[in-house]
C-alpha cells in the first residue's frame, strides 16, 4: 500500500528520464549508426580517425587532464584545511566556495571572457599598475582556467567528503607509532581518501573533456574541442548524423574511463 | 619499582574557557599499573593525551626519565597507546597495521616478521596476519591494536578506556589478559576508564579524578576502604554517607547515638562525614545491646552473591546493607557497625576547596 503511493511519487521523474535522457540517447542512436538516407553505416562513429576530428579529441583529453591535475592541488590541499576546522566554519566556507555555482555556468564563463579580454577588466588594471598585459583570451590557458574555474567545485567537495570521514583517531595512532607528517599524509590520509579523488578526478574530468561553452567563450572560436566539433555539426553544419556518430564515440569513452576508475574505487576498498 | 618514570608538574589546561584540568600533579614509578579513574567529562583523556603529547598543557611541564618531553611531538615520544575506538588503518590488513610502527623506524624484514608473530601470540591471534581489519570483531580489533602497540617495545603504554566497547564477558576476559600480558612485558601501563570494578581490579595504584583535580591517589584497597572524601566514597563502590559529630577522640555520633571508630584528631564536636559500606552494617536483634540504631527493614533484593536490602532506621535514615543472610521486610531490627569499618572524613566547606586540599595533602607525601 505505502509502496504503491510511493510509485506514484516517481512518475514524474521516470517520464522526465524517458523523454530528456532515454529518448535523446536512442535518437543519437539512430542518427549514429544511419547516414543521410536512413541507411546503416558505421562511418559516422569511425570518422574519429579523421585528422581534425581526433585532434580536438586529443586537444580535450589534453586540456581535461590539466584542468583535472589543477583541480586536484588545488582541492586536496584546501580540503586539508578545511577537515581541520571547526565544522561550523568549513561548512560556512564550503557554502561560500559553492555560491558561484549557483549561476548560471554560461554567465560565469562570460565573466570570465570580460575580465580577460585584451582590453578587459584585468588588463585595465594592470596597465594602471604599469604591468604588462596578460594576454592569455583564446589561448588554450584561458580555456583551462574555465574549465579550473568551472569544476574546481566538482573535485573539492568529494575529496572534502572522504577526508572528513578519516577518523581523528586513526592520524592520531599513525604519528603515536612514530609518523611524520608527510608520512601520515603518503601512507594514511591521501590512501583513505582514494574514493573521494577517483569520484573528483571522475566529476572533473568528464565535463571537462565534454565542455563546448567553455572553449567556445574562452577559445574565441580558436581552439575547438571534442563537444565543440558534435556541437558545430549538430548547430551549424546540420549533419546531425556526423555529430551523433561522434557522440557516440564520446560516451563510448567516457564509459571506459569510468569502467577504469571505479576498477581503482574498488581495488582500495578490496585491499 | 622505584624510580619515577613519568612525572606531571603542575599541569592546567583550559579548552574554550572551561578549565579541564588545574595544577594537577602526579608521579608515576617504574613498571606500575596506573589508573586514572572518574566520571565522564573529568579529564582523564586529557591527561592521557597530554602525557602522549596530542594536547599540549597551558602551563606546567612532563617529565618522561628525567628528560622534559613538554614541547616532544608525538611521533618522537617513546611510549605508546591504544585507543578507546582503536583506530586501526582500515587499509591495512593485521600484519601492515602492526608492522606500521617498526617499518618507520626501518626495522629488517625478518626482524619485523618475528615481532609480528610474537606479539600475534601475545595476544591470542596466531595466524591472522592476513585478515582484513574491518572483518575482525571489537575484541580482536583491540587486540590488534594492543599488539601494533607493544612491538614498539614502549617503556610505557597509555590505554584509553581500551574495554569500553565490549560486552561484559569479554571485556572481564580482556581485563585478565591485559594484566597478565603487563607482567609478560614488564612495563609501566597508564590506564583510563570511568569502570570502578575494573579499576581496583587491574591496577596497583588508582588515581580518582574529578573536575580536573585529583581526588584521591592510592592502592585499590586505600580507596576502597580508606576514602579520603565522599566523592571519592560515592564514586567507589555504594556507600552509606551520612552526617556525623566527632564526640571525642575514638567516638562519633550519628543520629544522636554514639558509635566507636578507630580515628582520633578532629577537634571536639566538629561535624565530619561518616562513609559505611553497605557490607559493613550489621544486622541484630532489635534487643541486643549492640544494637545502636533500631529501625525496620523495607526492602529486599537478590542480586546473586548477596542479598541487597535496605533499612529506614527511626531518623529517617535509609541504610543500604549488602549481606549474604536475607532479613525478609518488615522486620524491626537494630543496626551496629564495628569501630574499623567507619570512614570518618572532614567535610568540604566547597567542592573546590575539597579537591584543593586533597592536593595540598598530596604534595605535602
Ligand atoms: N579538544 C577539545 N576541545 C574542547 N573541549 C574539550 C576538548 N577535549 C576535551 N574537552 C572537554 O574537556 C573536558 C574533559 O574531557 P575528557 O575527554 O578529558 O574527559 P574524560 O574524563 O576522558 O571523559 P570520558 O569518560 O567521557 O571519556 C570535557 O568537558 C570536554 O568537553
Ligand atoms: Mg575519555
Amino acid at each position: 500500500m505505502k509502496n504503491k503511493k510511493l510509485k506514484l511519487f516517481t512518475i514524474p521523474y521516470a517520464a522526465w528520464m524517458l523523454f530528456f535522457v532515454i529518448i535523446p540517447i536512442f535518437i543519437i542512436g539512430y542518427y549514429g549508426v544511419t547516414d543521410s538516407n536512413g541507411n546503416f553505416t558505421l562511418a559516422n562513429i569511425f570518422s574519429i580517425t579523421q585528422y581534425e576530428h581526433y585532434k580536438s579529441l586529443f586537444l580535450a583529453i589534453y586540456l581535461a587532464i590539466i584542468c583535472t591535475v589543477i583541480c586536484l592541488l588545488i582541492a586536496y590541499p584546501l580540503a586539508l584545511i578545511l577537515r581541520k576546522l571547526d565544522p561550523k566554519l568549513s561548512g560556512t566556507l564550503i557554502f561560500i566556495f559553492l555560491l558561484p555555482m549557483w549561476m548560471n555556468m554560461l554567465l560565469r564563463t562570460l565573466a570570465w571572457q570580460i575580465l580577460l579580454e585584451r582590453k578587459g577588466v584585468i588588463n585595465a588594471l594592470l596597465t594602471m599598475a604599469h604591468l604588462p598585459t596578460l594576454n592569455i583570451i583564446n589561448t588554450n590557458a584561458a580555456v583551462v582556467l574555465g574549465m579550473v574555474y568551472d569544476f574546481l567545485p566538482f573535485m573539492v567537495m568529494p575529496v572534502f567528503n572522504s577526508l572528513s570521514k578519516i577518523d581523528d583517531s586513526v592520524i592520531d595512532a599513525a604519528s603515536d607509532l612514530g609518523a611524520k607528517y608527510h608520512t601520515v599524509l603518503f601512507r594514511i590520509i591521501i590512501p583513505l581518501s582514494i574514493p573521494g579523488i577517483v569520484s573528483g578526478i571522475t566529476m572533473v574530468f568528464i565535463p571537462a573533456l565534454t565542455t563546448f561553452v567553455i572553449s567556445n567563450i574562452l577559445g574565441g572560436g580558436r581552439i575547438l574541442l571534442i563537444g565543440g566539433l558534435i556541437e558545430q555539426e549538430f548547430m551549424h553544419a546540420s549533419n546531425w548524423n556526423l555529430g551523433s556518430g561522434l557522440s557516440i564515440f564520446l560516451i563510448l569513452f567516457v564509459f571506459v574511463f569510468i569502467a577504469i576508475s571505479m576498477f581503482f574505487d574498488d581495488e582500495e576498498e578490496l585491499a | 619499582m622505584g624510580k619515577n618514570l613519568i612525572e606531571l608538574n603542575h599541569i592546567s589546561k583550559i579548552f574554550d574557557g572551561e578549565q579541564v584540568i588545574d595544577d594537577l600533579n602526579l608521579s608515576i614509578k617504574e613498571n606500575s599499573f596506573v589508573t586514572l579513574l572518574g566520571p565522564s567529562g573529568c579529564g582523564k583523556t586529557t591527561t592521557l593525551r597530554i602525557i602522549a603529547g596530542f594536547i599540549r598543557p597551558d602551563k606546567g611541564n612532563v617529565i618522561f626519565d628525567g628528560v622534559d618531553i613538554t614541547d616532544l611531538p608525538p611521533n618522537e615520544r617513546q611510549l605508546n597507546t591504544v585507543f578507546q575506538k582503536y583506530a586501526l588503518f582500515p587499509h591495512m590488513n593485521v600484519r601492515d597495521n602492526i608492522a606500521f610502527g617498526l617499518n618507520i623506524k626501518k626495522k629488517s624484514k625478518s626482524y619485523i616478521d618475528d615481532k609480528i608473530k610474537y606479539a600475534l601470540k601475545l595476544v591470542n591471534l596466531d595466524g591472522y596476519e592476513k585478515r582484513n581489519v574491518e572483518s575482525l570483531s571489537g575484541g580482536q580489533q583491540q587486540r590488534i591494536a594492543i599488539a601494533r602497540a607493544i612491538v614498539n617495545e614502549p617503556k610505557v603504554l597509555l590505554l584509553d578506556e581500551p574495554l569500553a566497547a565490549l560486552d561484559l564477558k569479554l571485556r572481564q576476559e580482556m581485563q585478565y589478559e591485559l594484566k597478565k600480558l603487563k607482567n609478560e612485558l614488564g612495563i609501566t601501563f597508564i590506564y583510563v576508564t570511568h569502570d570502578q570494578e575494573e579499576a581496583l581490579t587491574m591496577s596497583d595504584t588508582v588515581v580518582v579524578m574529578n573536575q580536573g583535580y585529583i581526588q584521591q591517589l592510592g592502592t585499590p584497597e586505600q580507596i576502597y576502604n580508606e576514602p579520603e572524601n565522599a566523592f571519592v566514597a560515592t564514586f567507589i563502590g555504594d556507600s552509606n554517607i551520612v552526617h556525623g559529630v566527632m564526640l571525642e577522640d575514638y567516638l562519633v555520633e550519628i543520629f544522636g547515638s554514639p558509635f566507636k571508630c578507630i580515628d582520633s584528631g578532629f577537634g571536639k564536636r566538629q561535624p565530619v562525614d561518616v562513609v559505611i559500606r553497605p557490607e559493613d552494617v550489621d544486622i541484630v536483634d532489635i534487643n541486643s545491646d549492640k544494637a545502636i540504631l533500631k529501625g525496620k527493614m523495607i526492602g529486599a533484593i537478590f542480586k546473586g552473591e548477596m542479598y541487597e536490602m535496605e533499612c529506614r532506621t527511626n531518623d529517617g535514615f535509609e541504610w543500604l546493607i549488602h549481606s549474604t543472610d536475607l532479613v525478609e521486610p518488615g522486620k524491626e531490627v537494630g543496626i551496629f557497625v564495628e569501630p574499623e569499618n567507619i570512614q570518618i572524613m572532614n567535610k568540604p566547606a566547597s567542592e573546590d576547596e575539597e579537591a584543593v586540599e586533597v592536593l595540598a595533602e598530596l604534595n605535602e607525601e
